[in-house]
């Protein structure tokens, strides 16, 4: 069985839609609404994070989404069982993304293990180093699971086609030289990035991430890639939400339409 | 046993480069060209100079007759407390300096606890003419105010860490984040010897002029370089790393690490990492870690802001699994009375970080014979207003 995210990106007419947002936020149980909410509205990808008492790479929106989710309860184990419950209700590709130690402490080969058995299809783990991640591959591969390492713009060439290499699914590409949050357009050197990634002709089709808020950052970034990674602002939509269901609606319409 | 850092960062089990892809080309261009830099004998001539002229090197090893006399020891104190701005601190950020301005670097980023490796890096800007920001949390620029103003004065803007518990972890994780953000003209100088590979490893070469010299000083004052017993506090461990460093293959010289157990090591207010920590990833390396059985991280407590800090620098996490170093942990009240009696026995008034240890030399078995060295890694000047409260003198 060919993996979700492959087979999705493979075949994709036009360019995908990957929503990040916090597991266990804003409230302990939103994990499952707001998936299912995504799904309704027409996203093609979730991305769930795993909180962590020290998000280095994130900014203010998504470091506050990681402390209230961890006041709220949320751990690895209450994930995976979540991820298992919403697994049934959801269709679309789910990918858990998280810093490193909170997987190392459940354990990596279980931790891959069961989330493969709770039907993730995709992981994302930032600070896990490439040499590192060699000894798993084997085993992840053998679960199906995809596994996505980023680039960013001050990575070599060399250094792409490496990291090119070992992902499967699609190579994350970080649009700046930044932590995430929301920005209002792209500037020229972006763009130039963006444009000498395609020019390389990768193995895995690139998502951009970070910085995309809005319709002309979503645009541009599936102008070149094969889709749009949208976390921070999507945090922000639904951090105050009196109705989930409504305001993802309104989030994914107002992301990808033109005014 | 083997406790140089190995070809891809590790010391033992643990060290490493766990960052995200932002931050690689970063410490990638350090990795391939700190070792490089501090070997060329032009770095070397500026560093030594700026070492002895500016820091005020070689630091006394002062035989403390009356401290040894209660403690039935030869006790020697390393007098790190007499280096310039007050702490061994500055030996880091001289050498850090002088590396960034040879990487091209325009502008310095650093993280601060008590304000003490702030202030080292804050002088150090000054006196190169760079500009600087450093990180603190908004809670210990409230708790270290005089040390604020003293890097406002320098001309180094403070910056709030507002995230977290608004501590030294929390100060790091910004000065991450803005070096995420500043990939090309600026050098992050980390103050202890944690961080990526080759942070620990630079840190610990730069400190390491601390156990050079006491190799030195003893030869001539007892007439061979080696003491029996090597003590000092650790929180990041970067005093400790370089009183250690010449003397980790000398296997028959004891080596103690001091830990804050703050209100008691099982009291759950404590920073006592070996104790209480188990193998984790914070801050890009591996390493002995506070931390729930979920992997969320733990907020230290001690009454020494430059203790509160919930890991130890990879080479320790390796020299206490190994057993090189004995680690050994001092409460509150136990460093405080310390830092008393060194102030009344030998006219010495020891920062807290320091006072944990000097508390420790209770804890040793030692004989009349033994030689003892502690590390006095700072002064108690920016302490006062911890000894006041505290109260008991």
């Amino acid at each position: 069985m060919k993996n979700k995210i492959t087979e999705l990106l493979s075949k994709a007419k036009k360019p995908v839609l990957s929503v990040f947002y916090t597991a266990g936020f804003p409230n302990l149980d939103d994990t499952e609404k707001i998936a299912i909410a995504l799904e309704a509205a027409g996203a093609d990808i979730i991305e769930i994070g795993i909180p962590f008492s020290d998000p280095v790479a994130d900014g203010p929106t998504i470091q506050a989404s990681n402390k209230k989710a961890l006041d709220n309860g949320m751990s690895v184990a209450l994930l995976l069982k979540q991820v298992a419950a919403l697994r049934t209700k959801v269709k679309m590709p789910i990918i858990l993304m998280g810093y490193l130690n909170p997987v190392m402490q459940y354990g990596f080969e279980n931790f891959f293990k069961d989330a493969a058995k709770a039907g993730v299809d995709g992981l994302i783990l930032p600070d896990l180093p490439l040499d590192e991640f060699e000894q798993y591959e084997s085993l992840t591969t053998s679960l199906n699971l995809s596994v996505s390492f980023l680039i960013s713009p001050t990575t070599s060439e060399a250094r792409i086609r490496k990291i090119d290499a070992i992902s499967s699914g699609f190579v994350y590409a970080v649009s700046a030289s930044s932590t995430t949050g929301a920005k209002n357009e792209f500037s020229p050197e972006q763009l130039a990035y963006f444009s000498r990634l395609k020019s390389y002709n990768l193995k895995n089709p690139f998502l951009i991430g970070f910085g995309i808020s809005n319709y002309t950052t979503y645009s541009q970034a599936c102008t070149y890639g094969a889709g749009a990674i949208v976390g921070s602002s999507f945090i922000q939509q639904i951090s105050e939400s009196k109705n989930l269901e409504a305001d993802v609606k309104q989030f994914v319409v107002s992301l990808t339409t033109s005014k | 046993m083997q406790y140089e850092v190995d070809a891809r960062g590790y010391y033992g089990n643990f060290g490493g480069a766990y960052i995200p892809e932002m931050l690689y080309p970063n410490v990638e261009e350090l990795r391939l060209q700190y070792l490089e830099i501090i070997q060329q004998p032009e770095f070397q001539k500026e560093f030594l100079n700026l070492l002895r002229q500016y820091v005020g090197r070689p630091t006394p090893l002062y035989h403390a007759a009356r401290l040894s006399e209660k403690y039935k020891a030869n006790v020697y104190l390393k007098r790190e407390d007499l280096c310039h701005t007050g702490a061994h601190k500055i030996n880091n950020t001289i050498g850090q300096i002088l590396l960034a301005k040879r990487l091209g670097k325009q502008k310095i980023i650093a993280e601060t606890g008590a304000g003490q490796h702030g202030v080292a890096t804050a002088t150090v800007c000054a006196l190169m003419g760079m500009e600087c920001m450093v990180y603190m949390g908004k809670l210990d620029m409230e708790r270290q105010r005089p040390n604020v103003e003293r890097m406002r004065i320098l001309g180094t803007q403070v910056i709030p860490a507002l995230s977290g518990n608004m501590t030294l972890k929390d100060a790091t994780n910004e000065a991450m984040r803005h070096w995420i953000n500043h990939p090309t003209d600026t050098h992050y100088i980390i103050g202890s010897v944690v961080g990526p590979h080759p942070y620990p490893h630079m840190v610990t070469l730069f400190q390491s002029v601390i156990s050079e010299e006491i190799k030195k000083q003893l030869q001539t004052e007892i007439g061979q370089p080696n003491p029996d017993y090597v003590v000092a506090c650790v929180g990041g461990g970067s005093n400790a790393a370089g009183a250690f460093y010449h003397y980790l293959n000398e296997e028959h010289v004891n080596l103690v690490g001091v830990e804050a157990a703050g209100l008691g090591v099982d009291s759950g207010e404590s920073a006592a990492t070996t104790a209480l920590g188990k193998p984790g990833v914070l801050h890009g390396s591996k390493t002995l870690l506070m931390q729930t059985t979920d992997g969320q991280v733990i907020e230290p407590y001690s009454i020494s802001a430059g203790l509160d800090y919930p890991g130890i620098g990879p080479l320790h996490a390796h020299l206490f699994e190994t057993g090189r170093v004995q680690f050994v942990s001092v409460t509150d009240d136990e460093a405080m009375n310390a830092g008393i009696e060194l102030a009344r026995t030998e006219g010495i008034i020891p920062a807290i970080e320091s006072a944990h240890a000097i508390a420790a030399l209770s804890k040793l078995e030692l004989t009349t014979e033994d030689v003892v060295v502690v590390n006095l890694s700072g002064r108690g000047d920016k302490d006062l207003e911890t000894y006041i409260r505290w109260g008991k003198y």
